[in-house]
């Protein structure tokens, strides 16, 4: 590739080719007079029509002067290059001719789908915009094609069932993968699940059986307790440096008896358990693991309090505490990226009228999952948190922060209408003499089996849907009163409820925004990671090599999170499948003889594809990063940046043809 | 079962859901208020409470409030409601069981003349098994004491012969009387 503009041969037998696109062109404006006009230009060696240019034959009449008039570039006025550049600069690259020296003048959209009833005039802006196309490709290089080298490995950040399902199926497809995970174990919030919906099986199980083949497998380099310090580089070629954060605990040595949280004096509330059972300052995130070996909570260890206790070391047949851990950098090479950061629910602290925090007998649906899953706390009994009695009326709120857009979030977290019937149908498997009441605004029940499952449970378990908001849940004698209006009836409604289960909106993970802002990937105002196209580039990130899987994106279920995860998967393996990358070379260049080093084009570059090369007090542009938007180009003070074949030069030459 | 809701002071009982269904054999809790019953409803512009509205309330356990409206008088058991109901709950017979429950229960009914009248009917056939309509109207004529209104078509059907004066008996008088006094020792 050339460094700078080295000037060009002027390119001088040209040929025209306008396309009537059926009726779209040729009915507004005259294709036959703009032909002859332009065979008229100076340089022109060709110029014809044809009635569908895309067409095989209209291909072949384009090849076919190239090779008989010794064409050495090439205008196709057609519809919008968005549409058929692509197919135009293969058919002359087929000829041997460079496919950057043919360019397409847009005269359907931009002439006669717009100017219908003015044919004359549009025949006229038809043959203008034609001649200022060939102004353009008279001054055009010769370009190749920017060829990257590629890392063939790839981080997945966030060890869910999102990232767990991704890094596998990337690693079954032969690609080694990082997989970095924040806490001290896999799986996520789906190893908190008692059952999963529609069809009630158990979560833990589904979750750890993935986790372990995810731990098993020889492409997987697992970093649980990490976190990622630092994204540098491009697709293709991202350098990272991940932090492992000291854990206190030799996972090679351990054989997990467990003996040490046995000694342990220190316990707190463990947020796994969503303060429902405490933890040791030496435990697992709960008893079934993966990996299973403890980890020392440093804030709470006595050991780094005041040095007064050893016991887990001395009880450790194994030799695996080392209080002399460090934490530990370690620098990874990557191709690409699937971002699977998993999601928080709502803060408790700012949900005023529904007594949460306040109320001991108010608690979240993360909480209730605890108390039904057989691992959690009641061992899997449904025990009012106040005095561990059966509850036997309990109340279930959906949408508690959820689409209210004046207070809270604007959004429908999507879950909550169906796991709130899973809740309440486990309620009522398990207390079947218990009412369970469940206040919604609407019941959203979209994917497969889903309102089947809904209906089945409200005729089966005589459950009592109450639609409307709850306007105050309040402590009173005992009880827990939750006022309400039931609106299909416009009644007042009040309950007496001994267990209120609130279904909190789900939020972006903490630190997300921080990290979005690392991986320069864009995030919307709640901090969900954004998409490159909502329709066709769901799992794509906005910046290149970057791939968005489960509720990082948006909230969503474990289906359609396991069905993301895996189109990223498949993306990625897409992206890798050779050596190299393949990019556009119509980007940024610097003319070194003008180049001050000013260093503005660094700042205004949206890609960081532009650094200032020390040495040489200039600007370089990266053309692995730069994307030919063109903002340096606008920004240098001493035009010393241009576009590829979109020089100054070049656009001065075309507003001239246009004003005579 | 004891209920811990109160709908505007009143106790949800749960237990009226429970016997409306093992009465009628319809399941309102199936009801989830698309509104295609009360949309085709030929007499709901004249209930007080819309038949989507009842089904909610029966759900609710508002036993007092349904039994007292005028709804399941005014309905007139066309059908239409349980023939388009996705739910398959046939809301014609719902609201025969709620009239049903409305008399036991010494509910003053809130359309009288509508339940007057059925009274008659019925009444009529018990005694000849057919309707013979001439003692059936002067019967309601008298418990209604509502003389004059439809008087003119009355009239007018009389002097067609529509309205004949003396009663076609049938024939298996016996065996109606069985089928009445079995009917009404079954509750």
């Amino acid at each position: 590739m050339k460094k700078g503009f080295q000037g060009i041969r002027v390119v001088k037998r040209l040929g025209v080719f306008i396309c009537h696109c059926g009726v779209n062109i040729a009915g507004t404006v005259d294709v036959k007079s703009v032909a002859e006009k332009m065979s008229r230009v100076e340089d022109v060696a060709h110029s014809t029509d044809y009635i569908y240019m895309c067409s095989e034959p209209g291909q072949q009449i384009i090849r076919e002067a190239i090779r008989e008039k010794g064409l050495e570039g090439v205008v196709v006025a057609c519809c919008s290059p968005s549409m058929h550049e692509n197919t135009f600069r293969k058919a002359v690259r087929a000829e041997g001719m460079n496919p950057y020296l043919c360019e397409i003048a847009n005269i359907r959209e931009q002439c006669s789908w717009v100017h219908q009833k003015e044919k004359e005039r549009a025949t006229q802006k038809a043959a203008e915009i034609i001649a200022a196309t060939l102004q353009k490709v008279r001054e055009n290089e010769k370009l190749e094609a920017i060829t990257v080298p590629v890392s063939r490995r790839v981080l997945v950040i966030g060890g869910g069932i999102a990232g767990m399902t991704a890094a596998l199926d990337l690693a079954e497809g032969g690609y080694d993968v990082v997989l970095v995970e924040r806490e001290s174990s896999l799986g996520g919030h789906m190893v908190q699940l008692s059952r999963t919906f529609p069809d009630l099986n158990p979560a833990l199980e589904a979750a750890c059986e993935r986790a372990q083949r995810v731990t098993s497998h020889p492409r997987v380099t697992l970093y649980c307790s990490s976190e990622i310090e630092e994204i540098k580089g491009y697709v293709g070629n991202f350098d990272l440096r991940i932090r492992r954060k000291a854990t206190f605990v030799d996972g090679s040595r351990c054989n997990g008896c467990g003996a040490c949280i046995e000694v342990c004096p220190v316990e707190f509330p463990s947020s796994f358990e969503r303060g429902l059972r405490k933890r040791k300052a030496i435990d697992r995130r709960h008893a079934s693991s993966v990996p299973n070996w403890p980890t020392i909570e440093g804030n709470h260890c006595l050991h780094f309090q005041d040095g007064s206790c050893d016991r887990c070391r001395a009880s450790c047949a194994q030799g695996a505490i080392d209080f002399a851990q460090k934490d530990e950098g370690v620098e990874e090479r990557v191709g690409a990226i699937v971002v699977a950061t998993g999601y928080d629910l709502y803060p408790k602290e700012d949900l005023g009228e529904y007594g949460y925090g306040e109320i001991a007998d108010v608690m979240d649906a993360l909480a209730f999952e605890r108390m039904l899953s057989k691992e959690g706390p009641t061992g899997g009994r449904i025990l009012r948190p106040s005095d561990g009695r059966v509850p036997k009326e309990v109340v279930f709120i959906q949408c508690v922060a959820s689409r209210d857009p004046d207070r809270y979030m604007p959004y429908c977290s999507r879950i909550c209408c169906m796991y709130t019937a899973k809740h309440a149908t486990l309620y009522k498997k398990q207390v079947p003499d218990g009412q369970a009441y469940i206040f919604y605004m609407d019941i959203r029940s979209d994917s497969k089996g889903y309102e089947e499952f809904l209906q089945k449970t409200i005729e089966e378990e005589r459950l009592l849907y109450l639609r409307g908001r709850v306007a105050r849940v309040y402590q009173e004698n005992g009880k827990v009163k939750v006022l309400g209006t039931d609106t299909l009836t416009g009644k007042a409604v009040e309950v007496e409820a001994d267990l209120v289960v609130l279904a909190t909106a789900l939020v972006p993970s903490p630190g997300v925004k921080d990290l979005a802002a690392k991986l320069r990937a864009t995030a919307d105002r709640f901090g969900f990671l954004t998409e490159a196209h909502i329709k066709l580039y769901p799992v794509e990130s906005s910046t290149k090599g970057i791939y968005l899987a489960g509720c990082g994106q948006g909230p969503k279920d474990i289906s359609d999170t396991v069905s993301q995860a895996s189109a990223t998967a498949s993306k990625i393996q897409a992206l890798l499948s050779t050596d190299k990358l393949v990019q556009d070379p119509l980007i940024a260049f610097v003319d070194e003889g003008i180049c001050s080093g000013c260093g503005i084009c660094v700042e205004v570059c949206p890609y960081e594809a532009r650094e200032i090369d020390p040495r040489r007090g200039i600007s370089n542009v990266h053309e692995a990063l730069c994307q030919g938007c063109g903002a340096c180009v606008a920004a240098c003070p001493n035009f010393a940046c241009e576009l590829r074949n979109s020089r100054s030069d070049q656009i001065l030459a075309i507003v001239d043809t246009f004003i005579p | 079962m004891k209920v811990g809701v109160l709908v505007e002071g009143g106790r949800v009982d749960r237990k009226f859901l429970e016997d409306v269904k093992r009465r009628s054999g319809e399941d309102p809790n199936l009801c989830y208020q698309c509104l295609k019953c009360t949309a085709g409803c030929p007499t709901a512009p004249f209930m007080d409470i819309r038949p989507n509205t009842i089904l909610r309330m029966i759900q609710m356990g508002q036993k007092e409030a349904v039994l007292q409206s005028s709804a399941i008088w005014l309905c007139v058991s066309c059908e239409t409601c349980g023939t388009r109901c996705p739910n398959e709950i046939d809301i014609g017979v719902l609201m025969d069981t709620l009239r049903e429950m409305a008399v036991e229960e010494g509910v003053s009914a809130k359309e009288k003349n509508i339940l007057l009248l059925h009274q008659a009917f019925i009444q009529s056939i018990r005694r000849g098994g057919r309707v013979h309509e001439a003692t059936m109207l002067v019967d309601y004529k008298l418990k209604s004491k509502d003389f004059f209104t439809d008087l003119g078509p009355g009239i007018q059907l009389f002097f067609k012969g529509k309205i004949p004066l003396f009663p076609d008996l049938i024939k298996g008088r016996q065996e109606l009387k069985r089928i009445f006094d079995r009917c009404q020792g079954r509750k």
